[in-house]
């Protein structure tokens, strides 16, 4: 994808035109791209700057005591979000949690020849599509479909665990674990895709040299293929924790919008992207500021996720 | 695979795979199987909900008539399917062409320097930022200096999401074009005007028509950017710089609202978005196997 390219000998040479008017055209063509090149950095600092533009105000009010306050109180203009904060790291670290284990084990189904291909085609066809389908209509799914079709068994576990704290509170309409769920459903495309890339990528040679020393399939799967893509398979799941945290509609729909961090999963709570989705419409003066801060913070914690995404992605594909 | 080992050589058994080693290596694929299962349930349940559903909703009506009030019967959703096509092409084109003008940067002046690499780190970079964000940085820039929400609005925060998809399928598509194209045309007293507009473009085009289906894919079924951009509109849109209802805001408004008419609105508008994704998607799909190189 992003290989280092042989340099200045793939690209355009000048020629050596003598034609005035067809030489300028050139020349203004190159600096139109080399504007529009510029320009792609430029938005993302534009992006970062209008977002600070208008937090400014908060930013001002509250500091960093906006990170680990837990009110949000439009009558009296004090706001925080460490409640959202707990809620997206949660329901990010639940998603993984669930959808890891699941998309490594459905590329490797993918690329170890289980099945004749046939077979494989479709299968990987479908999680392609599951990629392609909207958050929001993962959401309506959740709130008609999935939410109460899961509601029973929860039940049961908070009547068997219910010690657990995580699992104390009795299961409502809307619960942070839910959510997590259908947020673990739909990054597993990305997960899935990426670990699929890396491990098909990978050179022969190790296979052969492992069936050759007398191991077994799983033997080669487990102790030399999946070691070996490792960088590959971390990297997607840094991309997948990027989506996850910056997922908003299937939250909104989903997660019960309760502006309280609660130690119990089965209890409704709130993330930084529902908030702003749900409270943005009636905001305005200090409360809209406070949720460009959230905007903000969010911004920094996916850039964070994605940079140290790619220089793993990176790392590996300058290993190959 | 070393499973068969003859009895009737008694050296045979002596590199036949251990009873426990080969329990381990079913109860693995028996593991990789359940996992399969269990990630296609959700997907075909999703796919047979929005297929059932929605066609059981389905009606010319809906096609026709504008969304219904609270509590009110019938009803559909005109507006919302123009809206969605016009925050899309308005965000196509913004993109496009900044997007191919930067591959055609990145790749044909400037490869491998180090401002196309900085460029290719923003596009990864910018491709992560999350839907909401794209909205709110529309929302600053296009809706507090207009004064109002818009179709605009919501296309450019569309905009900033289609960026990456572009930029990197034209990348791929110059990448893909032999160095003697650019020589050959060269050779011919071409500029570098001339050669990328004249032969590099048109033999990029299957990539880039694959990458702005992509995109376009993608836009039609994002909310998160549309929600305090383009906001929601009862009728229809006047002009472009008026709030303006989409297919996806629609469906979260609906899926939200207490009465079974709105939330039955929802799915066939869920059952017309993914068919309108797929249908793009399939059409990439058959753009992308049209290469020249």
């Amino acid at each position: 994808m992003t290989s280092i390219s042989p340099g200045s000998e793939e690209t355009l040479i000048d020629s050596s035109i003598k034609f005035q008017p067809e030489r300028l055209i050139n020349q203004i063509f190159r600096w139109v791209t080399i504007v529009m090149a510029v320009s792609v950095g430029v938005i993302l600092l534009w992006i970062t700057y209008s977002l600070l533009q208008i937090a400014l105000p908060a930013i001002q009010a509250f500091g960093l005591g906006f990170l680990t306050n837990s009110t949000w109180n439009p009558v009296e203009e004090i706001y925080g979000t460490f409640p959202q904060i707990y809620g997206t790291i949660l329901s990010a670290f639940l998603a993984l949690l669930f959808a890891v284990p699941l998309g490594v084990g459905v590329a490797v189904f993918l690329t170890e020849n289980f099945l004749p291909p046939k077979v494989v085609t479709p299968i990987a066809f479908i999680m392609e599509l599951l990629a392609a389908i909207p958050s929001v209509v993962y959401g309506l799914w959740g709130i008609f479909v999935f939410l109460p079709a899961i509601r029973p068994a929860l039940q049961v576990i908070n009547k068997a665990f219910g010690w657990i704290p995580f699992f104390s509170t009795v299961p409502g309409g809307r619960h942070l674990f839910g959510a997590s769920l259908v947020l673990a459903i739909m990054i597993l495309p990305t997960i899935v895709a990426i670990s699929r890339d890396t491990m098909t990528s990978l050179p022969p040679q190790l296979r052969q040299g492992a069936y050759g020393l007398g191991a077994t399939r799983w033997e080669t799967i487990t102790r030399v293929l999946v070691p070996a893509g490792l960088s590959g398979i971390i990297g997607s799941v840094m991309l997948a924790l990027g989506r996850a945290v910056g997922e908003t509609m299937a939250l909104a729909m989903l997660v019960g919008n309760a502006n309280k961090a609660n130690i119990s999963w089965f209890s409704p709570a709130s993330t930084i992207a529902s908030l702003i989705a749900n409270q943005f419409g009636e905001a305005s003066g200090l409360q809209k500021s406070s949720l460009f801060y959230g905007a903000l913070i969010l911004m920094i914690l996916t850039l964070l996720v994605n940079i140290l995404a790619q220089m793993i992605v990176g790392r590996f594909q300058q290993v190959e | 695979m070393a499973h068969s080992s003859s009895q009737s050589d008694p050296l045979a058994n002596q590199f036949a795979v251990s009873s426990k080693r080969k329990l381990f290596g079913n109860l693995m694929t028996a593991l990789v199987f359940a996992c399969v299962v269990i990630a296609a349930i959700p997907l075909l349940s999703i796919l047979f909900m929005v297929i059932t559903k929605g066609l059981a909703g389905l009606s010319p009506a809906v096609f026709t008539d504008l969304p219904p009030a609270a509590g009110v019967s019938g009803g559909g959703f005109r507006n919302a399917i123009i809206g969605t096509l016009l925050t899309c092409l308005i965000g196509a084109l913004v993109s496009v062409p900044f997007g191919v003008l930067t591959a055609v940067y990145t790749i044909e002046f400037g490869r491998g320097n180090r401002l196309s690499q900085f460029v290719s780190f923003c596009t990864n970079i910018l491709s992560g930022v999350p839907s909401i964000i794209a909205g709110l940085f529309a929302y600053g820039v296009v809706v507090l200096t207009t004064g109002s929400f818009s179709a605009v609005a919501g296309g450019i925060a569309l905009s900033v999401l289609m960026l990456p998809i572009i930029i990197r399928t034209a990348e791929e598509g110059f990448k893909s074009i032999p160095r003697d194209t650019r020589l050959g045309a060269v050779g011919i007293g071409a500029t570098n005007f001339q050669s990328v507009t004249q032969i590099i473009l048109p033999a990029a085009m299957p990539f880039i028509a694959t990458g702005v289906t992509l995109a376009l894919a993608r836009a039609a079924g994002e909310t998160a950017p549309l929600l305090f951009t383009a906001l929601f509109n009862q009728y229809d849109a006047k002009s472009i710089w008026e709030p303006t209802a989409t297919l996806s805001v629609l469906i979260y408004n609906f899926a939200i609202s207490p009465y079974k008419n709105q939330q039955a609105l929802a799915w066939v508008a869920a059952l017309i978005v993914v068919c309108l994704i797929l249908v793009v998607s399939i059409l990439a799909r058959i753009v992308s196997r049209r290469k020249v190189y």
